[in-house]
């Protein structure tokens, strides 16, 4: 897709929305996602060595104890029956306890250790994978969904956690009792070792037709169940207008059919499932009823004990019951195997906006931009700066303006290197954007966005974000400073005030305050404002603008606005008209003559009637 | 935020009750699910009969050389064998669709409910908490409705059946096997009450978890604005590893429990095996008998020891219950009435209305009395926060008035069905909230009939018809919340949705904000045409916006304090010229006053 190899059609996220695959991307898909299992297991690689050994003991253990009844009856009873002392059968019992508490003992150790490897793991793939999200571009971000986020993070995890809890145990205890089984069945009696281990191969078959059949059907799972989630999120998130619009019917119909078509997967995967569960009971009970015939022959010509028949009644139980927990485990395994895939897809994504390997040094950003050649346009659209050449020097500030649509905005984010140009260079002090350090850009650059997100938290969270390690006093100061400070104050629990989900309880205007505030504490080289009074009432817009006077007397200033008083402030105007700068000067020299600005700043005043 | 399950014994009541309650969801579904009940009964006492065949060979034929028996009852474990294997394939493939069918249900309810649900509910929860209730803990409570309470049941139905033949085989070990499950049904009722405390805070840390997810995925630009990838991952970190805490909490109480419910069977087997062989020494018991009585104990091992993992699951399933009838039990506090507006003329009144955020000291609105006659536009100013958008917000009632009442043609809002309260009101917010659909969803939202002219019309009014010029005209996807499109783009959409289908009354809230001053004189003269015919309520900072009014309303302190002409309120009203007039020598301080 956008951020991968053209061509490549599974690299990355490209492959989530299919779910019929040829053999080599499936193939190609797998080994991503063993990758990443490898990659989260190895660290554990000890503990997962002892995990083993404790599981070996315990399965031993479990398999012993069949084999002790079985001798009780062949060895203990007889000489009891001869009144030969209950010595033997004793001993036996006494093995039989034994063997009970290792195998629990060994049991817990072992729920304990992998529970433990298996949350450090979820640990660590949430952690790897909520970065990545963080690391990947906005071009990224705009078309992967924040629900497709949220549904990775969540379902996709969940999916993988419960392979994690449950899976591996069952797996492996479950390999481990087969073969102990199949070796025990061996020992006591190969002839009727071998009638009961004849259908072994037809199993195998069996279990090749699940694991295919069941891939498909879950892949188709998960990403029906990303469906609902988006639908989920989105509608919940725009809920507002949902309601005003009468939206909710035929939201309630979309969704009702990303849930049917998600309920038609799972219904598909449950009848996988129970075809293949039951006919591996159907193969385990025709063989005990085979073992049973022919041991019972064997037995009644004396080739057989009766208690080695009794013990191989007992084997088989425990032969087969493993199988169904191998399914189980199948079920899991493919569930978790098409998240992991989508999983280890976005960690494959690379950010379009690449840290640099070397990055250049800029101790101390004096912060003039200049772009130079640079040409610009969103994924596959029609170019949006056509080609550009501007240079402001530091401590400059410049206003832009211009009809909506002409690229300010895009501008602002090619300076706070939100995108990379599609040719060109964006320098900030002689220094590409693209050599720079992340944490050094934007220390020096920093953007208040047309869209002010405030997050959960107090009021004065929300500016200390602007920087974290900021003072109380520095929070006051920062509002006080744009004239934020008094409205805050009033507020029910002045700087403590919760802001609500997404800065709810604010107005609109408070929320563009706070937002301000914070990036003034942020104290940054160039500070792009990206119409950022635009939702306020004059007197506090002009509060604003008196305030900017002081504040981007020593910075470089990049002002967005449709409301001309703002560029009154300003030392220089750009105009800007489909991606290109028709008219650049002092804002004196444009309102003096007949250009665009003029008029521009004519029809204002007229409508400030 | 959600409330914390309160004391144990009352959680634990309301747990059952809230699972009990989700069971009539099953009741489509009664054919399949007796039939899968069948099969279930049936395939135990298939499972029960094998080793007691086994038994018969062992004694009968094996013992006695009896060859001609052998076939018979060979042909006898075949038989149940097969029979077993096609109940139990009858049981997984009947269960199917109801269990399946229970989670869809509950799930379209729930979004259904949460669809109702009015702004105040979804201003607290956040998506994400709701989402963890309607994907996590609805497929939770399937699991155990589904496979749970069956293998409950049939594991319960198990040990009694096989302690009922024990018993009647050999009564002296059938009572020490029946004796066995004291120790368990004692543990497993101390188990359950950690677990379920234990097994809430951990989905409700998940929850928080999905919250976080979520903001940091809206927030993105703005964290990415600031560089602040590491603050953000750090408090991400912090809620995981609280998550990761708890879980391995869990771990250690489950896994004390599983393993006791091992050691139960196992040490039952043994005991079994002592006084079984001195039985059979005092020859009050067969071999063969003996044999069977080990063969069943050893079944029993199962059974017991799922039956932990099974209860954990319940515990888990009532927890989840109680999570998601928690939103289903929320009541939404606004419905609508029964009356509807034939022809409606769009006479909008507020009277005497008082409004007040739930918990907050002062009301945000006081005794707002506003009259706007119908075809009549008043634009509403007022400083930032004075509660213009609560004003606006209150007559498509998305939220209500907590005094006082808001009419349309006469009829209180209250009393009027929402779809045609709805569809008489249209509101451009002053956030323009779009969903990544096509852009054409996006406009016809809720007005599925409306045809490429009305689409163009409204287009045309908002100076939105670049719409038509993107890639795929108006079939092109926006991304999500519009973000593709420029703020300016955004909100003529918003605002073309709005006029779109031509409301009677029409509320604009700050719409003309990102737009630059020649589109902006460019939408208000086209607005005017619309606002000819319509009633409309328009929240105005700026000078130019107020001139589409044909009266003013100052919004001070919570109430109108003036209404007029703008010309007369700017010459006679000192507060309104301070907020509107643009004179540089003004004093910002003093005009905040
Ligand atoms: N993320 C994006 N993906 C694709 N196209 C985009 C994206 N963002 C903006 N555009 C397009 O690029 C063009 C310039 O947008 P930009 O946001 O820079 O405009 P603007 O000058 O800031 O306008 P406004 O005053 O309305 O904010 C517009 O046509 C817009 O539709
Ligand atoms: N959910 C809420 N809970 C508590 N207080 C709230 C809530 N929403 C808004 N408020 C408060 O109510 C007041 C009025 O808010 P409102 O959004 O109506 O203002 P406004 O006049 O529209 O302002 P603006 O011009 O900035 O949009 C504000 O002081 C705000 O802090
Ligand atoms: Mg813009
Ligand atoms: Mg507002």
């Amino acid at each position: 897709m956008s951020e991968g190899v053209a061509g490549d059609t599974w690299r990355g996220v490209a492959a989530e929305d299919k779910d019929q695959l040829s053999d080599t991307v499936s193939l190609l898909l797998r080994t991503r996602s063993r990758r990443l299992l490898g990659d989260l297991l190895r660290p554990h690689r000890r503990q997962m060595a002892l995990l083993f050994a404790i599981i070996v003991l315990s399965s031993g253990a479990g398999l012993a104890i069949p084999y002790l009844v079985a001798a009780g009856i062949d060895d203990g009873i007889p000489p009891m029956l001869r009144d030969d002392g209950s010595g033997t059968l004793l001993v036996i019992v006494v093995a039989v306890v034994t063997a009970a508490l290792i195998q629990a003992l060994t049991r817990q150790a072992f729920l304990r250790l992998s529970g433990r490897i298996g949350q450090d793991i979820l640990l660590e793939l949430r952690r790897r994978v909520f970065d990545h999200f963080q690391k990947l571009s906005l071009s990224f971000h705009e078309k992967y969904t924040s629900g497709r986020v949220i549904s990775r993070l969540t379902s996709d995890i969940e999916a993988i956690a419960e392979l994690l809890a449950s899976g591996l145990d069952g797996l492996v205890t479950a390999v481990l009792t087969l073969v102990g089984t199949a070796v025990m069945l061996l020992v006591l009696d190969a002839h009727l070792a071998v009638v009961a281990l004849l259908p072994l191969p037809l199993l195998l078959l069996f279990t090749r037709w699940f694991r295919r059949e069941s891939g498909i059907t879950y892949r188709r799972t998960r990403e029906a169940v990303a469906l609902v989630i988006v639908h989920f999120v989105e509608s919940m998130t725009g809920i507002r207008a949902v309601q005003a619009f009468r939206r909710e019917p035929r939201n309630q119909e979309i969704f009702e059919r990303l849930n049917d078509d998600y309920r038609d997967a799972n219904m598909r995967a449950a009848r996988i499932v129970a075809i293949f569960m039951p006919g591996i009971k159907l193969i385990g009970n025709v063989t005990v009823a085979a073992v049973l015939l022919y041991g019972g022959w064997l037995a009644l010509h004396d080739a057989v004990t009766v208690g080695v028949l009794a013990a191989f009644l007992l084997y088989l139980r425990q032969f087969y019951e493993p199988m169904q927990e191998i399914s189980q485990f199948y079920n899991t395994l493919q569930s978790a195997g098409a998240a992991l895939e989508k999983l280890s897809g976005v960690l494959e994504e690379e950010p379009a906006v690449a840290e640099p390997r070397r990055p250049a040094a800029l101790p101390y950003a004096r912060g003039s931009v200049r772009f130079d050649g640079v040409e610009f346009s969103y994924t596959g659209g029609a170019p949006v700066i056509p080609a550009l050449d501007l240079e402001i020097p530091a401590g400059q500030t410049v206003a832009v303006v211009g009809t909506t649509g002409a690229g300010k905005t895009t501008l602002a984010k090619l300076i706070s290197r939100f995108y990379d140009p599609v040719a060109g260079r964006v320098l900030l002090d002689g220094v590409d954007l693209r050599d720079l350090d992340e944490a050094v850009l934007r220390r020096s650059v920093v953007m208040v966005t047309q869209e002010n997100f405030l997050f959960t938290g107090t009021v004065a969270d929300n500016i200390r974000f602007g920087r974290p390690e900021a003072g109380d006093e520095d929070v006051v100061a920062a509002a006080r400073a744009i004239g934020a400070h008094d409205f805050i104050a009033a507020l029910p629990d002045g700087y403590d005030t919760e802001v609500g989900k997404r800065g709810g309880r604010m107005s609109a205007g408070q929320r563009q305050l706070v937002a301000f505030a914070r990036a003034f504490l942020a104290d940054p080289a160039v500070l792009i404002l990206d119409e950022a009074t635009s939702s306020l009432d004059v007197p506090s817009e002009r509060l604003v603008q008196r305030a900017l006077r002081t504040i981007l007397a020593d910075r470089t200033a990049v002002i967005i606005a449709h409301r001309l008083s703002t560029v009154e402030i300003a030392d220089r105007v750009l105009v800007m008209e489909s991606g290109r700068v028709v008219e650049d000067g002092s804002p004196e020299r444009l309102i003096g003559g007949s250009g665009r600005f003029a008029r521009l700043h004519r029809a204002w005043v007229d409508s400030l009637a | 935020m959600p409330p914390q399950a309160g004391s144990t014994s009352d959680a634990r009541r309301s747990s059952w009750n809230s699972l009990w309650r989700l069971r009539s969801y099953l009741r489509p579904y009664t054919r399949p699910l007796v039939v899968s009940w069948v099969a279930a009964v049936l395939g135990i006492a298939a499972g029960i009969l094998t080793p007691l065949v086994g038994k018969e060979i062992i004694d009968g034929p094996v013992a006695h050389g009896d060859q001609g028996a052998l076939l018979p009852l060979g042909l006898l474990a075949l038989v149940l064998g097969v029979a077993e294997a096609l109940l139990t394939f009858l049981r997984r493939w009947s269960q199917a669709a109801p269990v399946l069918g229970l989670e869809t249900a509950i799930r379209d309810d729930l979004y259904r409910h949460l669809q109702r649900l009015p702004m105040r509910f979804h201003d607290e929860w956040q998506s994400g908490q709701l989402l963890s209730r309607a994907t996590t803990d609805l497929s939770t409570i399937r699991r155990f409705l589904g496979f749970g309470v069956l293998f409950l049941v049939m594991n319960v139905l198990q040990l009694t059946t096989v302690i009922v033949v024990l018993l009647r085989m050999y009564w002296p070990l059938g009572l020490l096997v029946a004796g066995s499950a004291i120790p368990v049904v004692i543990l497993s009722q101390r188990f359950e009450k950690r677990y379920i405390r234990i097994s809430r805070q951990v989905q409700d840390e998940q929850g928080d978890l999905a919250t976080f997810v979520e903001e940091s995925a809206l927030g993105i630009r703005t964290i990415k604005a600031f560089g602040r990838r590491r603050h953000v991952a750090a408090t991400y970190d912090g809620l995981a590893g609280k998550v990761h805490r708890t879980s391995l909490a869990k771990v250690r109480l489950s896994s004390r429990f599983f393993t006791f419910l091992e050691v139960v069977p196992n040490v039952t087997l043994a005991m079994v095996l002592l006084l079984g062989a001195l039985a059979v020494g005092g020859g009050g018991l067969t071999l063969g008998t003996l044999v069977a009585f080990t063969t069943l104990v050893l079944q029993l091992v199962w059974p017991v020891t799922s039956l932990g993992y099974i209860l954990a699951m319940g515990q888990e399933a009532m927890t989840s219950a109680d999570r998601v009838v928690e939103v289903l039990d929320t009541m939404p506090e606004i419905v609508g009435g029964s009356d509807t507006v034939a022809a409606p003329r769009g006479h909008l009144r507020f009277e005497g209305v008082e409004f007040r955020f739930p918990g907050a000291a002062r009301p945000v609105l006081r005794d707002v009395w506003l009259d706007v006659r119908p075809g009549e536009t008043v634009a509403v100013v007022g400083a930032t926060g004075s509660g213009k958008t609560t004003l606006t917000a209150l007559v498509p009632r998305l939220v209500d008035v907590t005094a006082g009442r808001v009419t349309v043609d006469g009829h209180d809002v209250r009393d009027l069905s929402l779809p045609s309260l709805r569809s008489v009101v249209a509101t451009a917010f002053e956030e323009p909230t779009l969903f990544s659909m096509s852009v054409r969803e996006n406009l016809t939202l809720g007005h599925r009939d409306a045809t490429d002219d009305d689409v163009r019309a409204a287009l045309e009014i908002a100076q939105a018809t670049f719409a038509y010029d993107l890639p795929w005209g108006l079939d092109t996807r926006i991304g999500e919340q519009g973000m593709s499109l420029s703020g300016g783009q955004r909100q003529r959409l918003a605002l073309a949705r709005a006029v779109l289908g031509k409301p009677r009354i029409l509320v604009l809230d700050d719409t003309l904000s990102a737009l630059d001053v020649e589109t902006e004189a460019l939408v208000e003269e086209a607005l005017r045409g619309v606002l000819a015919d319509a009633t409309g309520l328009v929240v105005a900072h700026r000078a130019s916006t107020v001139l589409l009014a044909d009266r003013v309303a100052l919004l001070r302190e919570g109430t109108i304090t003036h209404i007029g002409r703008h010309t007369d309120l700017l010459s006679e009203v000192p507060e309104y010229r301070a907020l509107l007039a643009q004179d540089a020598e003004l004093d910002p301080e003093e005009a905040l006053q």
